[in-house]
């Protein structure tokens, strides 16, 4: 076992446990009161590296001695400020090479945290702030626990990474709040966005015993602890839930875990394996029990990519590659909205709550400038009435934004965004329109989904001051700005760009501009082929259905109908236009549209099927495609096209189009994107010859 | 309609609490803690101990400090009422006077009381000299020394005691050492019967190098001192002098804070009073001779109140120094061993975070009354930088008209 022991890595930032004595107060006696901190602010959060673990372990040594010595009656568990522990260290799995590393890290992870549940005193542990994975393991494994109603950030996020609560979590938490709880925090949160506990829900769950407020947070928990020590304070543990009821919450989970993955990825299903067992099983196999599941998926492709992910979306988004200095761009002190239809509006509403600078919109007549208004002051009104708003911060946003049938009301913007038609000729128009009012320096912003950038820029004064902006619907919700460069665009004008979705909280990427940019693209190529093979006669149920087992977020069709079959095919006709060879346009899709249908699926109950009036209206061929067939077919092309994509220069890396995926279309983690998955499939070999990223990027190396 | 009828009310001190005192500078238990955190724990306590108080009846907050910089700056009693969790309605203020400030907090707030402005306020103090040294962006005018308006001994407090000795040569250096050890020997006996203890709040200290901690007493008070000890110590003012580190108050970081109201308003709320106000009064003297400024201010309170010296039952009287607490008591003719004068001993052992120390005086009184019925009146006095001194005398709620 010796040469598979890893080593602390040499730039761990070691959380130390520092181990104080304190008189308890209320002459309770003395506890050892023990504080994780790695000696950075809050932006750096605790975490356990192998260092970090031996530390932790040392200050255990300590307590044990001064326990066994008589010296104190309980010990104490805390975080430094604003923060307990976020868990494992998970930079080190890269260098993880086999099952048995893995199973040795994780089994440290238990020898050490066990302590605290297992020593001759009673163990607190007092969350004063972000607890999550390992971190709130630590809590879990002590006998009480307080909480701080400030404290952010409180779960075990590791199924959504590819991994399991594996340093007693998985064991623990379903014995002390019920198997239906530990169902929800284990499994479900994670794979639902990655949903947080609030303290008071985690409270009411009784994740946590008592909480306190943060101004004097640790005095209150010590006080606390000093009420229990004394048994002036009891503290009631519901007994284990039976098995029947164990066993409908693990039946529970299966099926929603089924539902989103069709078994896509492993940690799900082994954490609810997990859940279920801790029924009955001992400590020592439960934790045992996690070791196996920890070694079997650090070594998993599915984790390798769900950590590769995870890197992108909280570093690569939050700072673009190949983006001009910031120090190039112009304040943006008042924003044009020019069209004033639904997404007009949905953009005034994102800009003028972001940015709080003027808003306005324009359309051609009253009536219609009226109703764009009208929109965003009503989803103000919505905000306030939720409590979302304050009433002076509602004011102060609806006065912001206003209409104007003329464009001279954009005399002094310094952005100018269009919404209009997606059309070409209009949208020169408009910009023509728009640049004889503004000054020389203000930027024309455009959100069109697949036209050219540069076309329409082209006629201009100023065409440097063109970029495109291409937001995701809902655009309050989707995190993804694909921010295109055209041919003739400055860097003064990206610049500014870039700082102003920076300003709007997206993750922005700079693209050049290509028709469909990223998403668009990658997704109307992998439609196209599914749609390709239903019109040639495979049937509904299975093209619909191919694709699950890389479990996306939802089915082709169903995005089809999210998306609206008339947007949908309208992109589909502008790509086929640049690449006819790679992009089909479906008649079925044609006949739909044309037929003016924007209802294409019927529900069988939670099971799509095609909407009478629809199907009638479709023709199909005689030459099926078995499920797997489609999905080949589907892989292939995405393979072909994120080569093409690479090689035109659209994005700078394999990165930005997994993170556009990862962003813009909600593909999952374990996926990595889309390249980690064509990667390991072989697909990308298959059909590029090469791989997108080296072995080990995102995946097992 | 004409305006309400004003009559003067009785002001009654509800509750007074401290966080222990610590000493100041990079070891001191709140060497890494802020001061304006100190203010809010006991502010906190305070309300947590008094849960029959409704906070929104709360009418002002006033905090002192002397150096109103940083943490201690920002309008303290505002700030800290807001971080203490205090409803947005109720108001706040900031208050020096130096070493009275707290005193002086509650004098203030104590006559809007009185005038019927106020029903019920909080007051505080709170001192971090760790972080704060005496003296910290002081910027005399320059006339103070060209035209002599003020000694310039006088800006150095150790050196003000060093001339209340030369005033008084009587009040030796020996006294003043016997005093001191005194002062420690109460405070230790004070402690062992559980006198201190009740109003100390707990802090949870950070330090960056050891973690957590948890300060529940006061770390300056030395039981282990002795006359020998004493006598062996520096004069750190003047060669050869008489003023030591042993006779004289730390430098250090605490605060304090009280509850006050309107007697009529505390009997509503069912909230308890642990001392009556009586009447109170600031005086000035030579800024060089500082120490003696509680003379004229005690003579001053005791005359508006109708009382002499006589009717005191219990004095508690700051040390700042040794010298200063024996010119006072030599004035009104007390032994310096008086079993009434600062019966739980004084700062010289437990410290004296300038601004804060007003309000532990008063919680220290409220403490005596309580335990002896038989005393009807009590003062808490300190002296004042640049020469000043400040008296409030209080009357015993539990005096039971009994001779003990």
């Amino acid at each position: 076992m010796t040469d598979s022991t890893p080593t602390a890595a040499p730039d761990e930032v070691v959380t130390q446990a520092l181990v104080r004595l304190v008189d308890l107060p209320d002459g309770a006696g003395r506890a050892a009161l023990v504080t994780l901190d790695n000696g950075h602010d809050h932006t750096k959060p605790n975490t356990f590296g192998l260092a970090g673990l031996r530390s932790l372990s040392d200050a255990l040594d300590r307590v044990e001695a001064a326990a066994a010595a008589g010296e104190i009656v309980a010990v104490a568990v805390t975080g430094k400020p604003f923060v307990f522990a976020v868990g494992a260290d998970l930079t080190g799995v890269a260098r993880i090479t086999s099952q048995d590393q893995a199973r040795t890290v994780s089994a440290l992870g238990h020898r050490v945290l066990r302590r605290f549940g297992e020593l001759t005193i009673p163990s607190f542990a007092f969350v004063n702030g972000a607890a999550m994975g390992g971190g709130l393991e630590v809590a879990l494994h002590c006998t009480y626990r307080t909480v701080s109603t400030g404290a952010g950030l409180l779960g075990l996020p590791e199924v959504g990474l590819g991994l399991i609560p594996g340093w007693g979590g998985a064991y623990l938490l379903p014995r002390l709040v019920g198997p239906a709880t530990a169902v929800k925090v284990i499994v479900e949160n994670p794979l639902n966005q990655n949903r947080m506990l609030k303290p008071a829900e985690a409270l009411g769950l009784g994740v946590f015993d008592v909480a306190f407020e943060p101004a004097d947070f640790l005095v209150q928990s010590l006080r606390w602890a000093a009420s229990v020590l004394s048994g002036g304070t009891v503290v009631a543990r519901a007994g284990l839930a039976s098995e029947d009821a164990w066993d409908a919450a693990v039946a529970e989970g299966r099926a929603f875990v089924d539902a989103k993955l069709h078994g896509a990825a492993p940690a799900p299903s082994r954490a609810l394996d997990l859940i279920a067992a801790a029924r009955t099983a001992t400590r020592d196999e439960g934790f045992a029990a996690e070791d196996d599941a920890i070694a079997e998926l650090t070594m998993s492709d599915e984790l390798r990519a769900g950590l590769y992910s995870f890197d992108l979306v909280q570093r690569r988004a939050k700072r673009p590659v190949g983006v001009p200095d910031r120090s190039l761009a112009r304040p943006v002190t008042k924003v044009g909205v020019v069209g004033a239809g639904l997404m007009a509006g949905q953009l005034a509403l994102l800009f003028v709550q972001r940015l709080e600078v003027p808003v306005v919109l324009t359309d051609l007549d009253q009536a219609r400038v009226d109703k764009g208004v009208g929109y965003v002051h009503a989803e103000i009104d919505k905000l306030q009435a939720k409590g979302r708003l304050s009433g002076d911060r509602a004011n102060r946003l609806r006065a912001l934004v206003s209409g104007s049938i003329t464009k001279d009301a954009f005399a002094d913007a310094d952005v100018v965004i269009e919404a209009v038609f997606e059309d070409l000729k209009v949208k020169q128009q408009v910009f023509a329109e728009v640049e004889a009012v503004v000054s020389d320096t203000c930027v024309l912003l455009t959100n069109t989904s697949s036209l050219s950038v540069s076309a329409m820029a082209e006629n201009l004064r100023h065409p440097e001051r063109v970029v495109g902006f291409h937001f995701f619907n809902p655009v309050a919700l989707m995190p993804l700005l694909e921010i295109a460069r055209a041919e003739r665009t400055d860097d003064a004008s990206l610049a500014t760009a870039f700082a102003l979705g920076k300003a709007l909280k997206k993750s922005c990427v700079l693209v050049q501009d290509a028709p469909g940019f990223v998403v668009n693209r990658l997704l109307t190529r992998f439609l196209g082929e599914v749609m390709a093979a239903f019109d040639e006669g495979t049937p509904f149920e299975v093209v619909n259905t191919a694709l699950d087992p890389m479990g996306l977020p939802m089915s082709p069709y169903v995005l089809l109908q999210l998306v609206g079959p008339a947007v949908a095919f309208h992109t589909a006709e502008t790509l086929h236009q640049a690449f006819p060879d790679r992009f089909a346009v479906s008649d079925n899709q044609r006949r739909m549209v044309e037929a003016g249908r924007t209802t294409m699926l019927a529900w069988d109950g939670a099971t799509p099927r095609l909407a009478d009036d629809v199907a009638e209206l479709f023709e199909v061929g005689d030459s099926p495609s078995s499920a797997e067939q489609v999905r080949r077919r589907a892989l292939d092309a995405l393979a072909q096209e994120a080569r093409i994509m690479l090689d035109e220069g659209v994005v700078a890396a394999p990165q930005d189009l997994d993170l556009c995926m990862l962003l813009g279309a909600g593909w999952p983690g374990h996926l990595g994107g889309i390249t980690p998955y064509l990667d390991r499939t072989g697909t990308s070999e298959r059909v590029t010859g090469g791989r997108f990223l080296p072995p080990g990027v995102a995946s097992v190396g | 309609m004409s305006p309400t009828t004003r009559a003067v009310r009785d002001v009654v001190l509800v509750d007074a609490a401290r966080t222990p005192f610590g000493k100041a500078g990079a070891t001191g238990i709140y060497a890494e803690t802020r001061a304006d955190d100190l203010v809010v724990a006991v502010f906190r306590e305070l309300v947590r101990r008094n849960p029959a108080l409704p906070l929104d009846r709360i009418d002002d907050v006033a905090v002192a400090a002397t150096t109103q910089i940083g943490d201690q700056g920002l309008t303290l009693g505002r700030t800290a009422g807001l971080l203490a969790g205090f409803p947005q309605s109720v108001p706040g203020q900031s208050v020096d006077r130096m070493c009275a400030g707290a005193l002086t907090a509650v004098t203030n707030l104590s006559s809007g009381i009185g005038v019927g402005a106020y029903d019920v306020v909080v007051a505080g103090g709170v001192e971090h000299m760790g972080r704060h040294p005496m003296g910290e962006g002081i910027d005399p005018n320059p006339r103070i020394i060209a035209e002599r308006i003020v000694d310039p001994e006088a800006l150095l407090m150790g050196k003000t005691a060093e001339n209340l000795h030369d005033r008084f040569p009587h009040l030796t250096k020996a006294r003043a050492d016997e005093y001191a050890l005194r002062s420690q020997e109460k405070t230790a006996k004070a402690y062992a019967d559980g006198m201190i203890q009740p109003d100390l709040v707990p802090i949870a200290v950070r330090s960056a190098a050891n973690g957590w901690g948890l300060a529940t007493v006061d770390e300056p008070p030395r039981p282990e001192t002795t006359l020998e000890g004493l006598a062996a110590l520096k004069t750190p003012f003047r060669p050869h002098g008489r003023v030591t580190a042993g006779n004289a108050a730390g430098l250090n970081d605490g605060a304090t804070g009280a509850i006050l109201a309107a007697e009529s308003v505390a009997t509503e709320l069912g909230l308890t009073a642990k001392a009556r106000l009586v009447s109170f009064a600031f005086a000035g003297v030579a800024p060089e001779v500082m120490g003696v400024g509680p003379v004229p201010s005690t003579e001053k309170a005791l005359a508006r109140a109708g009382l002499t010296i006589d009717d005191i039952g219990l004095v508690e009287v700051n040390e700042a120094f040794a010298v200063q607490v024996l010119a006072f008591l030599d004035h009104f003719g007390i032994a310096d061993d008086d079993p009434r004068v600062n019966q739980f001993g004084g700062a010289i052992a437990v410290g004296h975070p300038l601004a804060s120390s007003g309000i532990r005086l008063m919680a220290y009184l409220a403490r005596g009354f309580e335990s002896r019925p038989d005393v009807r009146y009590g003062i808490t006095t300190m002296c004042i930088g640049l020469g000043m001194g400040g008296t409030v005398i209080w009357e015993n709620p539990h005096y039971d008209g009994k001779d003990a």
